[in-house]
Parts: C-alpha cells; structure tokens; sequence
C-alpha cells in the first residue's frame, strides 16, 4: 500500500484520478483504519488530506461558515462562533465516539462513510449544509443530503474528494437541535437520531426542517414533520403530529440495538425532545 | 511504489526514526519498532483505548492512526509520564487506590486522564467518566479509577497553589 500526504487538493485529485487500484481518502482514518483492520477494505492507496492547510481550518464569513474536510470534530467543538450559530451541528458532530475518537475523525468522513446511523448527518442536513466536491472537472457544490445514496455508498465520481463543508449564517431567530438515541450513555451506534433547525416569526415557527437517522437506508429529511410544526409554537398537538409524522417516515432495520418496531415508536419521541430544544433556541437567540 | 516510509518523528521529547510499512498502525510501530510496549492493543478498533498516546497534544487510540502519519509530528506515550524517573501524580494515586488489577487499561487510562487533567485541572465526577468513556476496563469497575483521578485533581490543584 502506498501512502501519500500532499499539500494541495490539485495534487489529491490527480494522485486519486491516476490510481488503478483502489484508493482512498484518509481524514481522520476512524472508519478506514477500522475497516482495514478487519479486513474489508484493503487499499492499494491512501491519499491524507491532513496537510492541506486549507482543509484544516474553519472559516467565518459574510455568508456562514466553511468547515475544511480535514478538521476534527474536537476541533469543530472547540471553534465558538460554530457552537453559537450552530450548536446542534456542533453537538452531533460530538457524539461521535470516544475523546480518542473525537481527536482524529471529521465530519466529511461521517458522511462519506454513508453508515444510516452517521450522528453528524442528520444535524448537517437540518442546518442546509452543503458540500464542496472538487473532480478532476472543477468544483461542484451539492447538498448534504445527496450525498449519501444508500448504506455505505455515496455519489462521489472516482477521483473526487470533498473539500469542505458550508453552512449559512444561523438567523437571529432561529436555532438547532439533534438528539440521538442510544442503548449506552456513550460509545454506542445510533439507534435513531434527530437533527431540526427551527426559525421564529413573532413567536410562531416560521420554517422548519426535521431530519432523521437510522431509521432508513440514509438519513432522510420528512417534510410531513416539518409541517407540523409550522406556523405553531410547538405547543402540545403540534408535537404529537409532530411524533406522529416522524414515526410515519421511518423504515428502519430491525437489530439487536433496537426492533423495528422501537425504532419507529423512538423516533417520535426524540423528535419532540429535539423540536422543544431548537424552539427554545430559536426563541433565547432573538 | 514504496511500501514502507522512513518515519521521523518526536516520542515523548526524543527525536526518533524508524522505517514503518505504510500501512502498519502507530501502536505496532511503537511496540515493535520503537520498543515502548506501555501502549497496549486491546481491540485494535478504538473501542477500548488501551493503545491512547497524544498525537501533538490530542489524545488518540494509536491503533487507529497509521505509523507514517507520525512523521514531522509529537507523539506522547505513557512512557513520558514520569520525570527523572518520579512517578507522575496519576501513576501513584492509581497504585494508592487500587485503581488497577491486570494492568492492560491502564496505560491507556493514564494517558486519557493526563490529556483530562491537562485540559481541565477540576473536573466533576461526570466530565471524568465521559472523558474516560473511551477507555474499557474488565477488572476494576471504573470506581476506583475514578476516585483515584479526583484525588490526582485534587492534589496536583493544591500544589499548584503552594507554588502560587
Ligand atoms: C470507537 C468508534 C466509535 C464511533 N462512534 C461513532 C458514533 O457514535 N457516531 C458516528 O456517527 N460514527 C461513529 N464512529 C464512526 C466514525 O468515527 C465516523 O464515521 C467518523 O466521522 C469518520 O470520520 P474520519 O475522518 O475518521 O473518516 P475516515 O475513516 O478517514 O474516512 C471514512 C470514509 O470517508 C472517505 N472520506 C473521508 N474524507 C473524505 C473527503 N474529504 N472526500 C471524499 N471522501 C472522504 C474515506 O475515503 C473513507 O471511505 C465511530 C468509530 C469508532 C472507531
Ligand atoms: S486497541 Fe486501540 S482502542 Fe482498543
Ligand atoms: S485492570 Fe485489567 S482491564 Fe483494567
């Protein structure tokens, strides 16, 4: 296996485009070396992208935020403006795993390793981020919700790699949330996760975007749910429909982690959980 | 095509070298190349983080970084915990307090509570067990190793204060 660490994306594209055999981008290598270990993936080429400045940073402008591929999620914890404007995404993007875990993985890697289960996805999706892809052919930016295309796979063109991840600036008046749940406190796959980003209009929900993981083949964003929502002050019956619409949506597996069923009835429940924290955000912002 | 890279790096403040298969783990070059077998592989799939070391600071599982990506960067081991050959603080409240029995987690515990402590010279009982939650032990049952980093806390805030 050859191992290769350049310093512009020019040369990740080329090294990615010329390879025969299979190549693969290494961020913060949590899935990949996991992967390799148990002998599922064995690459021919790992292409780092941790030495490429401009994918180590977050950056803040004019119009949101640009997070490079190559940052760690401890990272994205530790940037403030990224915790006030978005704290659901930054919460997500926390839950990945152990502080070990946390130290080396990014979110790009969460969402191009297309499990159903990604925590960050979800909360990304809610937010409208979007993706960054540059090709052979130039740059292309996407959304974060046609990424994935099923368990595992993405729509990524061989010798494509993401660049970074964009986020609008966060409203006044809005706020995020996502929740996941879990057999375990910590250390332990999604069973169901929830990201909703919520924004205010004198005080009733104005727009609304309700994102749920692991209850299908990728994560999926339920319009019904965010309907339900609109135009109420997450009041009672607004988070009964709500629930109602989010276990509507659901097509999950049935594991040892959690029965169909379960899944379909938890996904409900935490939609409401996470809708009652975006809706105090979105209020506590104005 | 080269299948092996020669790895420059600096372990616990030594300047190393080391020629590494590209695709060997960072745990199996510090065991078997570099000769610090502090770092234990437990699972090798960073569930257990009895292979942590800081990787320029960060605390990571060396089981899921590769050898070569240590080039050019810092790498600290259990191994550098003690100065002079003194026991660090963590190290002797974990022998205080029974916080070990077969000893496999524990370099990994104590790198992960150092990295803790470091960040954070007082934390709660529940900071310690998420910041240790990546960190599996099958002997003790977690209280002692908790109590043993309170007390650590607790010690290491006061000299810190005498100092002033
Ligand atoms: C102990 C443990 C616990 C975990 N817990 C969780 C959890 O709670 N929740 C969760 O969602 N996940 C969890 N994971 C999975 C994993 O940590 C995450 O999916 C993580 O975000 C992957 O990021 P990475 O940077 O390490 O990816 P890598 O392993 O580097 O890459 C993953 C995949 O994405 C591709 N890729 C990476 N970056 C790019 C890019 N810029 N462009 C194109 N392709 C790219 C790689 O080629 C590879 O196929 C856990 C893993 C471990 C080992
Ligand atoms: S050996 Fe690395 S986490 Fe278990
Ligand atoms: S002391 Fe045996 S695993 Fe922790």
């Amino acid at each position: 296996m050859r191992y290769e660490s350049p310093t512009t994306i020019k040369e990740v594209v080329g090294l990615l485009k010329k390879e025969r055999g299979k190549a693969f981008v290494l961020a913060g290598g949590t899935d990949l070396l996991v992967g390799m270990k148990l002998g599922m993936i064995e690459p021919d080429l790992l292409v780092d992208i941790k030495h490429i400045p401009a994918m180590r940073t977050v950056k803040t402008s004019k119009t949101g935020f640009r997070i490079g591929a190559a940052v760690s999620c401890a990272e994205l914890g530790e940037h403030k403006a990224m915790k006030k404007a978005w704290p659901g995404v930054v919460e997500a993007a926390n839950l990945i795993g152990s502080d070990q875990v946390q130290g080396r993985c990014t979110v790009v890697g969460n969402l191009c390793n297309a499990s159903p289960a990604a925590d960050s996805v979800p909360a990304l999706i809610a937010a409208g981020a979007k993706a960054v892809i540059v090709g052979a052919d130039g740059r292309r930016t996407i959304a974060v919700e046609n990424i994935a295309t099923g368990p595992g796979k993405t729509c990524l063109k061989k010798g494509e790699v993401i660049e970074a991840i964009t986020l609008p600036n966060q409203t006044k008046t809005s706020g995020d949330a996502y929740l996941r749940f879990t057999p375990r406190t910590e250390m332990d796959i999604a069973v169901v996760g929830v990201g909703i980003n919520l924004t205010l209009e004198k005080g009733l929900v104005s727009k609304a975007r309700v994102v749920l993981g692991a209850v299908a083949p990728t994560a999926i964003t339920v319009p019904e749910a965010a309907e339900a929502l609109i135009g109420t002050k997450v009041d009672k019956k607004a988070l009964e429909n709500l629930a109602a619409a989010c276990s509507a949506a659901c097509r999950p597996i049935d594991d040892k982690r959690g029965s169909a069923e379960y899944r379909t009835r938890i996904a409900g429940v935490m939609a409401v959980r996470a809708a009652k924290i975006a809706f105090k955000r979105a209020g506590s912002a104005a | 095509m080269t299948d092996s890279t020669l790895v420059s790096t600096t372990i616990n403040g030594d300047s190393i070298e080391f020629a590494c298969p590209n695709d060997e783990t960072l745990l199996d070059a510090l065991r078997n190349r570099v000769g610090l077998t502090g770092v234990k592989e437990g699972c090798g799939t960073g569930d257990c983080g009895a292979c942590s070391v800081t990787l320029d600071g960060r605390l990571v599982c060396s089981c899921l970084v590769l050898g070569v990506e240590a080039s050019g960067r810092e790498v600290g081991t259990v191994e550098g915990l003690t100065t002079n050959g003194e026991l660090h603080p963590l190290q002797e409240k974990f022998i205080e307090h029974a916080a070990l029995q077969c000893g496999v987690c524990t370099p990994g515990f104590l790198v992960a509570a150092k990295a803790l402590l470091d960040k954070n010279p007082d934390p709660s009982e529940t900071e310690i067990r998420y910041a240790l939650a990546g960190n599996l032990c099958r002997c003790t049952g977690y209280d002692k190793i908790v109590r043993a980093v309170q007390a650590t806390a607790k010690d290491m805030r006061k000299a810190k204060k005498k100092k002033g």
